[in-house]
């Protein structure tokens, strides 16, 4: 309830200020940015992030006095839609921020689950659209106007697969998953495949799954623990990491237990407790250890927020930089709302080594990054720290 | 051999629940003849309480700087937890139950459905969607029995849940109050006429059911100490399916076949592929069910319940 009224607080405020603003600059020369975030549903607190880094971009923007577009500066201004966490509502927000608030550029949603559909609306309608989150390789394909700020799933699969081999030297690995959700069944499903190719058929000794709300899984961690599997990989939500990890130790088992960027939330830690010292994942980025530019960005929103952030609040801000980068390389804007998505566009898919907190970033021709993922150890006192760099070769 | 071993042990801990839960679906139902569908969100709602219980007691006993240890403090939660809750089944009684007592079957019984997801949003509303994490009171240590692995958070569950079933047995048969609820699952029609009032018997059982719900809800928080508003639905479901697996309104046919349900859920996992899991498990149930259209231990005719 709490969130939901903070974004309808947050909601009138954009109004209001898109009104008040309209009539001092005139409607044409301010620069509206969507932001398409789950403030409230099943995920807030990848909303929060999403919500609290927009924030902090749009300061910056504000202290340099606006966007700097072939020498003029244009104020900006963001417009935040609440997605519910759901698809349906992805897609009105997008095509709300499209029709009437005239956004020139979208970023958002987060998960897959909405960044699929609502893609495909940004597309149709000509509209540049980043989704910092979504690792699903569906929501870019055959989009020329959606981008994402991450790495995808099928890149994942082989950079784990390769750092249980290199790091442990282990050849025999087990798998469990959530067969009803998409992201896990798809990223255990790589997993298989590419450590298969290392180590031959057969080496995955036990592939298990179970299905969305279960939380008893001693049936399958039972079989697991005698397989003879080394180690444990299980690319799972946070809320199901806590109970897979302490169900695992109270069965007996001791090996390490190896998970993916999902793993990357800050409830992790705060519901696996101890249990899930040591343990590593990959994901887009670590917050312990980091320098740079990441380290500014980390120390601000911590001082700003109280929290460390997470991994979708630091994409959101490397998004937000790239459309940044995007708009003032598009040259010149016209006031025609059609022409100047199309020129940002351009300007989107022609950058080339940006510089972000979570690396160094290329688009492809599909519009998706090529960048290095991070495999991330949690140390003993439970924070994210960056312990390999992994790039595609 | 030790799988097997150890899949026995896993299955009597998950069928504790099923067998705690199941309880409050046949007590209920032997007394007003109806299922309580909102008893897997009075789990839920006892699982939250037994957070906030806990949660005081640490806060008080390191405020006061008695250093009260975990045992003692979850013994008190138990029992705070329960008389707690069962407040909560007398309320529902009170409101969702008792002035529809002499409406259509139907309007009833959807009455719990709707209490149910009152329950749900309710939480969601006060508490929003943030998971709670339930704080650890014990130290889990595993022990181990050649390649047998047992917590005592294991033995601690399966411990207190027959210690409450037993408890629950001596109150029904032995004091007066339970031989009042046995009268009335015989004939609710003429008990009251004895000086029985169901509207005195209609609330404890609510009680005692919401109660023993609370237990299970404290007990699946040591267990997977990971709580948010819907998990009563699923687990509130298999449980009503093993109360009538066991026989509408028999109290030990629904502990039995709580039991029985972990135990084939546990089983059907460890021989077949995990991902069947749930279609060969409620494939076989209704087989038996097939067989045994009353259950175990429930009768064909309808006035002539046990409890």
């Amino acid at each position: 309830m709490k969130s939901l009224f903070k974004g309808i607080v947050w909601g009138l405020i954009a109004v209001l200020f898109f009104t008040t603003n309209g009539w001092g600059f005139g409607r044409k020369k301010v620069v509206r940015v969507g932001i398409n975030a789950p403030i409230t549903g099943d995920i807030p607190k990848v909303g929060e992030g999403t919500k609290y880094a927009a924030r902090m971009w749009l300061e910056d923007i504000e202290n340099a006095g606006g966007i700097e577009v072939g020498g003029k500066k244009y104020p900006v201004e963001l417009v935040i839609e609440d997605n519910e966490a759901k698809a349906e509502s992805a897609v009105k927000a997008n095509t709300k921020m499209i029709t009437e608030d005239e956004v020139l550029v979208i970023v958002g949603p987060q998960s897959s689950k909405q960044a699929v559909p609502a893609g495909d609306v940004a597309n149709n309608y000509e509209t540049p659209m980043i989704t910092p989150w979504s690792t699903n390789p569906d929501s870019t394909k055959d989009r020329p106007f959606v981008f994402r700020g991450c790495f995808l799933d099928p890149f994942q699969g082989p950079v784990l697969a390769n750092f249980i081999t290199e790091e442990f030297g282990f050849t025999k690995t087990a798998v469990l998953y959530d067969v009803a959700s998409d992201y896990p069944k798809g990223l255990a499903e790589f997993f298989k495949q590419s450590w298969e190719k290392i180590h031959g058929p057969g080496s995955v000794v036990a592939y298990e799954s179970f299905t969305t709300k279960d939380t008893d899984f001693s049936s399958q961690l039972s079989k697991i623990n005698k397989s003879g599997a080394q180690v444990l990989f299980t690319p799972q939500y946070y809320n199901e990491v806590a109970l897979i990890v302490q169900q695992a130790h109270e069965l007996g088992w001791t090996g390490p237990i190896v998970g993916s960027d999902s793993w990357g939330s800050a409830e992790t830690v705060t519901l696996c407790g101890k249990d899930c010292y040591g343990l590593f994942f990959s994901s887009h980025y670590a917050a312990a250890g980091a320098q740079g530019a990441t380290k500014e960005f980390i120390e601000r929103y911590e001082k700003k927020y109280g929290y460390t952030p997470d991994d979708v609040a630091a994409l959101t801000w490397d998004s937000l930089r790239l459309v940044q980068t995007a708009i003032e390389n598009s040259g010149k804007l016209t006031g025609k709302i059609k022409k100047d998505r199309r020129a940002v566009r351009d300007a989107l898919a022609k950058i080339k080594n940006f510089k972000g907190i979570t690396g160094d970033m290329t688009f492809t021709e599909e519009g998706d990054p090529i960048k290095c993922a991070v495999i991330v150890r949690i140390s003993d006192k439970g924070e994210y720290e960056f312990y390999k760099s992994v790039c595609p070769n | 051999m030790d799988l097997f071993l150890q899949n026995i042990v896993n299955g009597l801990q998950w069928g504790s629940f099923y067998a705690l839960i199941a309880l409050g679906y046949s007590m209920v139902y032997s007394i007003l003849m109806l299922f309580n569908f909102a008893h897997g969100d009075v789990f839920m709602v006892g699982s939250y309480i037994g957070f906030g219980v806990a949660t005081a007691l640490l806060g008080l006993a390191a405020m006061s700087g008695i250093p009260l240890p975990g045992w003692f403090i979850l013994i008190l939660t138990i029992i705070f937890t329960m008389f707690i809750t069962s407040f909560v089944g007398v309320f529902i009684e009170r409101v969702g139950y008792r002035p529809l007592r002499d409406a259509p079957r139907a309007s009833a019984a959807i009455t719990g459905l709707m209490i149910g997801i009152i329950l749900e949003t309710g939480n969601l509303a006060i508490l929003g969607a943030r998971r709670l994490s339930f704080p650890q009171l014990i130290e889990s240590t595993t022990y181990q029995f050649g390649g047998v692995y047992v917590t005592d958070k294991k033995i601690l569950i399966v411990g207190v849940s027959l210690g409450l079933m037993f408890l629950l047995h001596r109150f029904i048969q032995k004091s007066k109050w339970g031989m009042a609820m046995r009268a009335m699952s015989f004939d609710f029609q003429a008990v009251p006429l004895m000086g029985i009032s169901i509207n005195r018997i209609a609330p404890l059982t609510f009680a005692i059911g919401s109660a023993l719900a609370a237990a299970a809800g404290i007990l699946y928080g040591l267990a997977y100490p990971v709580l948010d508003p819907y998990m009563g639905i699923l687990l509130g479901w298999k449980a009503f399916v093993a109360a009538i697996l066991g026989g509408r309104g028999s109290i030990l046919g629904a502990a039995l076949a709580g039991f029985l349900l972990g135990f084939i859920e546990i089983f059907v996992a460890w021989v077949f592929p995990s991902t069947l899991r749930d279609v060969i498990a409620y494939s076989i149930i209704l087989l038996i069910l097939t067989f045994r259209p009353h259950g175990f231990f429930g009768q064909a005719h309808s006035t002539q319940l046990r409890l």
